[in-house]
C-alpha cells in the first residue's frame, strides 16, 4: 500500500462527505502510482475533483467529454508507444457507471476489442448522481431514483443490473474484476495486479453514494460491506477469461443491505418485492460459488 | 516531383510527409481513400505512426483528442454524418486548444441520405472553433495541409483546422500535381513541440469545469486567436512562397475582379468551373471576376470588403444552407458590408450543387446573368420545380 | 493567453473543506491504536495521517465529519464528537 507517499489525489476536492467514489478513486490512482495518465469521463468524480482554477490530481489527467474516456485514453496510449514510453507509464480510463455502461459502452468496446494497454475503471454508484439521481444501466433492482420512481403502480426500477462484467470479459480480455471501497486491500491489489498485465483490464468497484442512495455518510463502508455479504454484490476476478477468485461469504439477507438505504424503503412495505432482491442475490450466489464452506445459502 | 494522382491519395502523401505519430479514421464515402492509402503506408513501413482503427467517428476524434493531448502529431478524416458523429470532440477539441488537422471530404447531409458533395456538414461545425479552409484544387489541397499544420501547431494558434476538400470532385478527381519534397516538407514544418501536454513530470490537469466565473474568457481567447490567424495567414504563405514556390493570399484569391463589374464570390472546386466561364466571357470583353474564399473561419471580412468594395454586382454562391434564414456565405459576406463606407450596389445569394447537383457552365451563367438586375436572396440555380409536386395523399 | 484551461496538480489544498462540518467532528483518542492505518486510506478527503500507534489525527481544515474513520476502526479509538462552535467558526475563516 502507498499510504506513507503523498496521497495522489489530494484533499479540497468537493465530494459529498462520505463519498464512496472519492475513497475508490484515491486508493485506485495511489495502487497505480505516479507513472500514470487518467482519462475521465464527465461526472461526479471530475466535477468534486477538477473545478478550475483548482485540481485535486496529483498525476497527468485529462476529461474531455462523457463517454469518451475510453477512447481519450486510447490516443494517450497510441501516443505513449509512439513515443516509445508505454513500457513505464500506465494509463487508466475510468468513469462512472452511467459513463460507462449507458453512453460510454460503445467507445469501452472499441477500446477493449482494439487490445490497447489501458485499464478501465467503472465507479459505480448505481445511478447518474452528477444530474441527481437519474436511473442508469447499472441501477439495481426496484432501486428509487428520480426516473425510476416508485409510486403506487411502481417499485422503481423494473430491470436488474447490465451485466457490464460479463460484457467486458466477452470481449476475451486478459482481466477482469469487481471491487468495492469495502475492502481495500482487494481492491488496491486488483489495480496492481491488472496493470502488471498487458492489454486492456476492466475493473467495475462498487461505491455507495450517500446522497443518491440517501444513507448517513458514516454508513458508506457498511453498505458496501453489507451489499457484498448478501451476495448482491458478488466481488470476482477473472483471468483469461477464466474465474480465478470470488470473494466468499457467509450470506446475510439482503435487508440488511436495504434497510439503511432510502431508495429501497418503500419495498418494505411490499415483503414480495424484497423476496425478489433475495432472489437475485441468491442466483448469485449459486453463479459464482459465493457462500463460504458449509454455509447454505439463503 | 510532378505526379498525377487522386486526390485521396495525394493527401495520404502530404499527411505522410508531415509525419503524424497517430491516425485514427472511421470509414465513410468519400473520405477512405485517404485514410485506406495511410495504412497502407503504415503497414508497408513507410511510415512511422499509430493506426488506431475505432469504432465510431465519435472515438476517432476522441483518440486524436487524447493523442495530441498526450503530445504526438495525430490526424483524422471524415465526411458528413461522420463530421456531425464526431460533433461533440470537435467543439471539445478546439476548447482545449489542441493542434490537430482534419481532412473533410465535403458531403451531404442526410435525409435524403446522400453520398454527393455539398458544404453542409462542415458549415454546420463553423461555430465550433476550429480554422477552416476550402480548397479548390488538389494542388491547393495538399499545400494546405502542409500550411495548416504549421498554423496549428504554432504556439500563438494552438487551434485545430479542417481542411474541407469536395467530396468526389476532390478526393476521386485526378490532377497533376507538384508533390513537395519531404525534405523541403521537414523544413517548413519541424518536429511538433507542444505547449503543454500530459506527462508524468509536469502533472497538470486538462479539461477543468469552468464555471460562469472562468467560462467566458475561453470563449474569447479563441475569437481572438482567430483574428491572429488573419494577420499570419499572409506571412505564413509567404514562407511557404519561398520554400516551394507557389503562393496564396491564404484567405482570399481574386480572379480578374479589379476592373470587374461583376463578381462572383464561390469557396472550393466550384471555383475551377467559375475560372473557366470569367476566361471565356473576358474572351469576350464581359467584366466578370472571382473572389475566391479559402479561409471560412476566421472570416476575412476586412480582406473582402477591400476585394469588393467598388464592386458594382456581386453575386454569392453558397453550396450549403441555413434552413429558414439567409445561406451561410451570403449573410457574412453582406454583413462584411454593414456600416461601412462603400457597397456593392447589389449582393445576390445564389444556391448552388446542393447534395451533388452538377455545377455546370452554364449554371454559372445563369448567376451571372440573374445578378443583373435586383438583389435576389437563396436563389436556387438548376431547380427542378416539377419535383416539388409529388403529393403524398 | 487561452484562458483558464489547465489547472496545476494537487491545487484543491487551496480550498478547506472543513468548513462544511456541521454536526460532528472525529476525535482521535489515541489510547489503543494500532496503527492499522484503516482510517488513513479509506478517508475521502484523505486528509489523516500519523506514523507510530496514538499519533494518527486528521486535518480539520479538510475534513467533512463523514464519520467514515468512526466506523472503520477497529479499537473503536475514533468518535465522533460533536462540533463545537469554535471551531467551526474557525474553520470558515481559513
Amino acid at each position: 500500500m502507498n499510504s506513507e507517499k503523498k496521497p495522489l489525489l489530494a484533499p479540497g476536492h468537493t465530494a459529498c462527505a462520505g463519498c464512496g467514489q472519492a475513497i475508490a478513486a484515491r486508493l485506485v490512482v495511489d495502487a497505480a502510482g505516479p507513472n500514470t495518465i487518467i482519462a475521465n469521463s464527465t461526472g461526479c468524480l471530475e466535477v468534486f475533483t477538477t473545478k478550475y482554477p483548482e485540481s485535486a490530481w496529483e498525476i497527468p489527467w485529462i476529461h474531455s467529454l462523457f463517454e469518451n474516456s475510453a477512447a481519450v485514453a486510447s490516443g494517450i496510449e497510441a501516443a505513449l508507444r509512439y513515443l516509445g514510453k508505454k513500457e513505464t507509464i500506465n494509463v487508466i480510463a475510468q468513469g462512472g457507471d452511467g459513463g460507462s455502461a449507458d453512453i460510454g459502452l460503445q467507445a469501452i468496446s472499441g477500446m477493449l476489442e482494439r487490445g490497447q494497454d489501458i485499464l478501465y475503471v467503472c465507479y459505480d454508484n448505481e445511478a447518474y448522481m452528477n444530474t441527481g439521481v437519474q436511473r442508469s444501466g447499472l441501477t439495481p433492482f426496484n432501486s428509487n431514483t428520480s426516473t425510476s420512481p416508485a409510486g403506487s403502480v411502481s417499485y422503481g426500477n423494473i430491470r436488474p443490473k447490465k451485466p457490464m462484467p460479463e460484457i467486458a470479459l466477452a470481449h476475451g480480455i486478459p482481466y477482469v474484476a469487481t471491487a468495492t471501497v469495502a475492502f481495500v486491500p482487494d481492491l488496491q491489489r486488483k489495480v496492481k495486479k491488472a496493470l502488471s498485465i498487458r492489454g486492456p483490464k476492466y475493473i467495475q468497484v462498487h461505491v455507495p453514494c450517500p446522497l443518491g442512495w440517501r444513507h448517513g455518510p458514516e454508513l458508506t463502508l457498511e453498505i458496501a460491506k453489507a451489499a457484498v455479504e448478501t451476495g448482491l454484490y458478488p466481488i470476482i476476478e477473472y483471468e483469461n477469461g477464466s474465474l480465478i477468485g470470488v470473494r466468499k461469504i457467509t450470506p446475510r439477507p439482503v435487508e440488511d443491505y436495504l434497510k439503511s438505504q432510502g431508495r429501497f424503503r418503500h419495498l418494505f412495505k411490499n415483503p414480495e418485492e424484497i423476496k425478489k432482491i433475495q432472489d437475485i442475490a441468491n442466483n448469485n450466489i449459486q453463479k459464482y460459488g459465493l457462500a463460504a464452506a458449509n454455509q447454505p445459502s439463503q | 516531383m510532378r505526379e498525377f494522382l487522386e486526390g485521396s491519395l495525394a493527401v495520404a502523401r502530404i499527411i505522410k510527409a508531415c509525419k503524424p505519430g497517430v491516425i485514427s479514421a472511421y470509414p465513410i464515402t468519400p473520405q477512405t481513400h485517404m485514410v485506406e492509402e495511410l495504412a497502407n503506408f503504415v503497414a508497408n513501413g513507410e511510415l512511422n505512426s499509430q493506426f488506431v482503427n475505432v469504432e465510431s467517428e465519435h472515438s476517432a476524434a476522441s483518440v486524436v483528442l487524447g493523442s495530441v493531448a498526450a503530445g504526438v502529431r495525430s490526424y483524422t478524416a471524415t465526411s458528413s454524418q461522420g463530421l456531425f458523429y464526431m460533433a461533440e470532440v470537435i467543439f471539445n477539441i478546439a476548447g482545449m486548444r489542441l493542434p490537430l488537422v482534419l481532412t473533410c471530404a465535403n458531403r451531404a447531409i442526410s435525409a435524403p441520405i446522400s453520398i454527393w458533395n455539398d458544404h453542409q456538414d462542415s458549415i454546420s461545425l463553423r461555430d465550433s472553433g476550429w480554422i477552416q479552409f476550402y480548397t479548390e484544387n488538389l494542388q491547393e489541397t495538399v499545400d494546405f495541409h502542409l500550411i495548416s499544420y504549421r498554423l496549428s501547431e504554432d504556439k500563438h494558434i494552438m487551434l485545430p483546422v479542417m481542411v474541407c476538400m469536395d467530396g468526389y470532385t476532390l478526393t476521386h478527381g485526378i490532377e497533376t500535381i507538384d508533390m513537395p519534397d519531404e525534405a523541403k516538407v521537414d523544413s517548413f514544418l519541424p518536429p511538433y513541440k507542444p505547449l503543454y501536454k500530459l506527462d508524468v513530470d509536469n502533472p497538470l490537469s486538462f479539461g477543468p469545469l469552468a464555471d460562469p466565473d472562468y467560462y467566458m474568457e475561453t470563449r474569447y481567447a479563441i475569437h481572438q486567436t482567430h483574428k491572429d490567424v488573419l494577420e499570419i495567414m499572409p506571412k505564413l504563405t509567404s514562407e511557404f512562397s519561398r520554400v516551394f514556390g507557389r503562393h496564396y493570399n491564404g484567405l482570399i484569391e481574386e480572379y480578374h475582379t479589379k476592373d470587374a463589374e461583376r463578381v462572383i464570390v464561390a469557396m472550393g472546386s466550384v471555383c475551377g468551373t467559375v475560372k473557366e466561364v470569367i476566361d471565356e466571357l473576358r474572351a469576350k470583353g464581359k467584366k466578370v471576376g472571382l473572389l475566391k474564399i479559402i479561409a471560412y473561419r476566421p472570416f476575412p471580412a476586412e480582406a473582402i470588403y477591400e476585394a469588393l468594395k467598388n464592386i458594382p454586382k456581386v453575386a454569392v454562391l453558397d453550396r450549403s444552407l441555413s434552413l429558414g434564414s439567409y445561406a451561410p456565405v451570403a449573410s457574412e459576406v453582406k454583413a462584411a458590408f454593414f456600416g461601412k463606407k462603400k457597397r456593392p450596389e447589389v449582393i445576390s445569394s445564389f444556391v448552388v450543387g446542393i447534395g451533388g447537383r452538377d455545377i455546370t457552365k452554364d449554371s454559372i451563367k445563369e448567376v451571372l446573368r440573374l445578378v443583373n438586375g435586383r438583389e435576389k436572396s437563396n436563389e436556387f440555380i438548376d431547380l427542378k420545380p416539377e419535383l416539388l409536386k409529388e403529393e403524398y395523399e | 493567453m487561452f484562458g483558464p484551461l489547465i489547472a496545476k496538480p494537487g491545487s484543491s489544498r487551496k480550498n478547506k473543506t472543513g468548513s462544511w462540518r456541521i454536526e460532528s467532528r472525529p476525535k482521535f483518542l489515541k489510547k489503543d491504536c494500532i496503527a492499522c492505518r484503516m482510517c488513513v486510506v479509506i478517508c475521502p478527503e484523505g486528509c489523516i495521517s500519523g506514523k507510530e500507534k496514538n499519533t494518527f489525527d486528521c486535518d480539520l481544515a479538510f475534513c467533512k465529519g463523514c464519520g467514515n474513520c468512526a466506523y472503520i476502526c477497529p479499537k473503536k479509538d475514533i468518535e465522533m464528537v460533536s462540533e463545537e462552535p469554535e471551531a467551526a467558526t474557525k474553520n470558515k475563516k481559513e
